[in-house]
């Protein structure tokens, strides 16, 4: 029963990790912009700032850009490339949805692993005191960044102007997820114990599963044609 | 007729708001209670709560009728949505406005980040968001449905940010009027005042949405008439 679901899903996500790595269009916009972001950051406030909440907030301000820059890749280029329509006789649209969203979450992961990696290299203050508390953290807020990412761009995948778009309908729907995420992080500087951050991993957790509930109850509205 | 009645209603709720005296053992009917830290201040009650509670009202319509959409496909729906959304983003700037004018005299400054602001500021920046994309799209239907959806999505993810502003900045803000206490420092005249303040408001902003929604029910008729059907 749920192999019915799973198998097209897994096939759905197969493709598109398939056309990326052939173009690697959505990985090195991706790439580049976190390299860029970051550097314009060391160049502005130096690397040794050691004040959390700086720190923690820019590390956030780089993913959220980067994201907006990478994650529309997936529902745009079916549009661009004519392939919505194949799509869309082919398999019903849950497991559309849920394959894309799969992508993007491995998408998102990845991104937030390099853009940690690089940003604790460049940034000598940025030291994490609690890894426990910061890893759940990035996994958690990946994981609301792509829910609400997948949804936004299917909306804007419709839209005629899709670039500048994007980071303009998405912050309204990130703002509580990014203002949690953000304080988490900077309790994982200053030594923070995950016990004390119960009430925010499950305001993430409710926070994705609605987003996921209503992205499943929509999308079939606004994949149709 | 209902202009004129709404007319003179507002004028007489805007003069009583600013004429009817103040003082701290309220004796006579028209006698409006001095409000500790508030003092005159307290006017604006009247003017920038009913436009904060229209903000509200206008997105939740736009939303209702975004679902009702959704469910029928009626393009009337549609209109009913975008308009409401219109009225409510005008109430909204007017609630952000009077906040920050009243905040100047209150708490020193225009702007402090207060977790009621933040509110209002995300409120602008859905709406916002929300006209950016209908703009974006030129076939009829498919704005209808994605800005239905968006209205949704956003719709859902408000109960969240309720959730979580409290929790990081404590609010300077004076308590809302229907507050968990239950208590209330307002005496009758001022619940009355009020009251009839929210009735000319929502008042007001039904008249407009309902201008609005028939401006554009004709711009929609004449623009199928163009393409050679018509719509009753």
């Amino acid at each position: 029963m749920i192999g019915t679901f799973l198998n097209p899903v897994l096939a759905v996500l197969r493709k598109d990790l398939q056309s990326e790595l052939r173009t690697r269009y959505a990985m090195s916009a991706l790439i580049m912009f976190i390299v860029s972001t970051i550097s314009i950051i060391v160049f502005a406030i130096g690397g040794g700032t050691s004040r959390s909440d700086v720190l923690a907030g820019m590390l956030w301000v780089v993913i959220f850009f980067s994201s907006m820059s990478g994650l529309s890749r997936t529902f745009v280029s079916e549009e661009e490339r004519g392939t919505a329509m194949t799509l869309q006789l082919l398999v019903p649209p849950s497991v559309v949805l849920f394959g894309k969203l799969l992508f993007n979450v491995l998408l998102v992961i990845g991104m937030n692993i390099l853009a940690v990696a690089l940003y604790s290299f460049l940034m000598t203050g940025f030291t994490v005191t609690s890894p426990g508390l910061f890893s759940l953290t990035l996994i958690l807020g990946s994981g609301g960044l792509a829910a609400s990412s997948t949804i936004i761009a299917a909306i804007i995948a419709k839209a005629n102007t899709k670039g500048p778009l994007f980071p303009v309908l998405a912050l309204p729907i990130l703002l509580p997820l990014l203002v949690v995420v953000i304080n988490m992080t900077r309790l994982s500087m200053e030594g923070g114990d995950i016990s004390e951050s119960v009430g925010e991993f499950q305001f993430l957790i409710a926070y994705i599963i609605v987003i996921i509930t209503a992205s499943n109850l929509l999308f079939e509205y606004i994949w149709r044609d | 007729m209902i202009r004129l009645f709404l007319g003179i209603w507002l004028a007489i709720v805007t003069l009583l708001a600013f004429v009817l005296p103040m003082s701290a053992n309220p004796s006579a009917w028209y006698h409006l209670p001095i409000i500790p830290g508030l003092e005159d201040k307290a006017r604006i009650l009247f003017f920038h709560v009913p436009t904060a509670w229209l903000s509200t009202v206008g997105f939740i319509a736009s939303m209702v009728y975004g679902i009702r959409y959704l469910r029928k496909r009626d393009p009337e729906d549609d209109i009913k949505s975008a308009s409401a959304a219109g009225v409510g983003f005008l109430f909204c700037i007017l609630a952000t406005v009077t906040g920050a004018i009243w905040a100047k005299f209150s708490w020193g400054t225009y702007w402090n980040w207060d977790p009621r602001q933040t509110s209002i500021f995300v409120l602008l920046l859905i709406y916002g968001a929300y006209f950016a994309l209908r703009s974006a799209i030129d076939v009829e239907e498919k704005r209808a449905t994605l800005s239905a959806a968006y209205a949704i999505i956003a719709a859902v993810v408000m109960p969240f940010f309720m959730f979580v502003m409290p929790r990081i900045l404590a609010s300077l803000h004076p308590q809302p009027v229907l507050n968990v206490q239950g208590k209330t420092e307002m005496n009758a005249t001022m619940l009355v005042l009020l009251i009839s303040s929210f009735a000319g408001f929502t008042g007001l902003a039904s008249w407009m949405w309902n201008l609005e929604v028939r401006i554009q029910r004709i711009v929609m008729n004449s623009l199928s008439g163009l393409k050679g059907e018509t719509r009753v």
